[in-house]
């Protein structure tokens, strides 16, 4: 030990030492290979593993939204759809109401004119009808009271009725 | 082996820590393989492949505080002295700054670890060993990326500089990239180390021997320890700092070499 001291006192600490240089090469190339290819895979592994997991959590949340904001979109626009269409209905079906009453009234008038019609119709024949026979009786029971006031027959069935006729058409004049 | 110089020098006062106390006996018999730094040497790679090994099995998303420690310190190579400086092709870079750093701090620190307490990169062979691997890897890079004909050219007339000025410039130009690059960035690391570790053993033992002196002595013994301690934290922080430099210098020098301009 003392011989080294004495012996070292030459020694510059600047000149390297074979075995230290030989050794501080090995050692170092030796934990190089291992950090290369077994922590600096794993740990970059780790990394790129965070950074997915980040990003495809954002990704994801993302996508999600966008979704949600389709959904919400289409459920206003169905909404609002729905809404324009209750409308119209509603706007029909007054629509068709006010055409039902319509078309029942003008039915109903005309019904109503119908029957009117009809029975003007039968009023005027039947009145025809008391006029023919009134005209028929009236100049029977005129014939035969003249005929007995005058004492004259009158049988002469052309004779008759012109004298008849003459009759009524003096009546008809004086109303 | 201190005990043994104060022996040797029993009776002949206080002997000062020089660079003798860098040298270390053999384990076993004279072989130079054996000694402590060597020992050191291969308990970092052992303690230091044990440490990632683990802490980057499982490659968690969710890190455990293992792979978390672990993570910490690759990312901050990774990005900071990586991706940062080098750009965008980093990532063949990584694993070797990564170990460059992780290397050079664990054998600084054990220089306060206790029972170890001695900086391995203290002994200059392991800092040149380092030094000559970063001087070949980023030249190779230059030549690879730019052909060695305008590497070499680049480097002896930097482009856009007055042709009068390579006089002075090329001279500087060579011997920043061929001698002072390599050396200072070895030297820088050793001397650092090695000043640190003796400057520890100056007030360590120094402390010491004051307790083996008079009453007086005695009394101020303990203010060298109490310095020694706080040089101790000092020491921590330039350790650290030297992995980093080494380690930032060489990032550097790579992206110097992958740029087209120098």
């Amino acid at each position: 030990m003392h011989s080294i001291n004495l012996a070292a006192e030459k020694i510059n600490p600047l000149l390297p030492h074979t075995a230290e240089l030989i050794v501080g090469a090995i050692a170092f190339t030796l934990l190089y290979l291992v950090l290369r290819s077994k922590v600096v895979p794993m740990f970059e592994k780790a990394f790129t593993a965070r950074t997915e997991a980040i990003q495809g959590g954002m990704e994801r949340a993302e996508k999600a939204q966008l979704e949600a904001e389709r959904a919400l979109r289409q459920y206003t626009e169905q909404l609002s759809k729905a809404r324009d269409e209750a409308h119209s209905l509603r706007e029909d079906a007054r629509a068709q109401g006010v055409a039902i009453v319509e078309e029942l009234r003008t039915k109903a008038q005309e019904e109503a004119g119908r029957i009117t019609a009809a029975a003007h119709a039968s009023i005027e024949a039947e009145r025809q009808a008391a006029i023919a026979s009134l005209r028929t009786e009236v100049g029977t029971i005129a014939i035969e009271l003249a005929s007995k006031i005058v004492g004259e027959s009158l049988d002469d069935q052309a004779r008759a009725s012109r004298v008849v006729d003459r009759f009524l058409d003096d009546l008809e004049v004086s109303k | 082996m201190r005990s043994l110089h104060l022996l040797s020098a029993s009776g002949g006062g206080f002997v000062p820590p020089s660079s003798n106390d860098f040298i270390f006996p053999s384990f076993f018999g004279h072989s130079q393989y054996a000694t402590k730094p060597i020992f050191l040497v291969f308990l970092s790679v052992l303690l230091i492949s044990i440490f990632f090994v683990l802490a980057s099995r499982k490659a968690a998303i969710v890190p455990s505080k293992l792979q978390f420690a672990g993570e910490s310190l690759y990312g901050f190579v990774r990005n900071d002295l990586g991706r940062d400086i080098i750009g965008h092709e980093f990532m063949r870079f990584v694993p070797y700054l990564f170990t460059l750093f992780v290397f050079i701090l664990t054998n600084n620190i054990f220089g306060i670890v206790p029972l170890l307490q001695f900086p391995t990169m203290s002994h200059v062979s392991f800092p040149y060993v380092l030094a000559i691997i970063t001087f070949v890897v980023f030249h190779y890079i230059g030549i690879r990326k730019q052909g060695i004909r305008k590497y070499i050219k680049d480097i002896m007339f930097m482009p856009g500089v007055p042709k009068a000025a390579y006089i002075l410039l090329t001279p500087i130009e060579i011997a920043t990239y061929f001698i002072t690059r390599p050396l200072t960035l070895a030297l820088r690391l050793f001397a650092n180390m090695f000043a640190g570790h003796l400057l520890l053993l100056v007030f360590i033992l120094g402390g010491d021997h004051l307790l083996k002196g008079v009453i007086g002595l005695k009394l101020i013994s303990p203010f060298a320890f109490a310095f020694g301690i706080g040089l101790t934290f000092f020491e921590f922080l330039v350790q650290c700092l030297q992995a980093y430099i080494f380690t930032l210098l060489t990032a550097l020098y790579i992206a110097g070499a992958l740029a087209d301009e120098h």
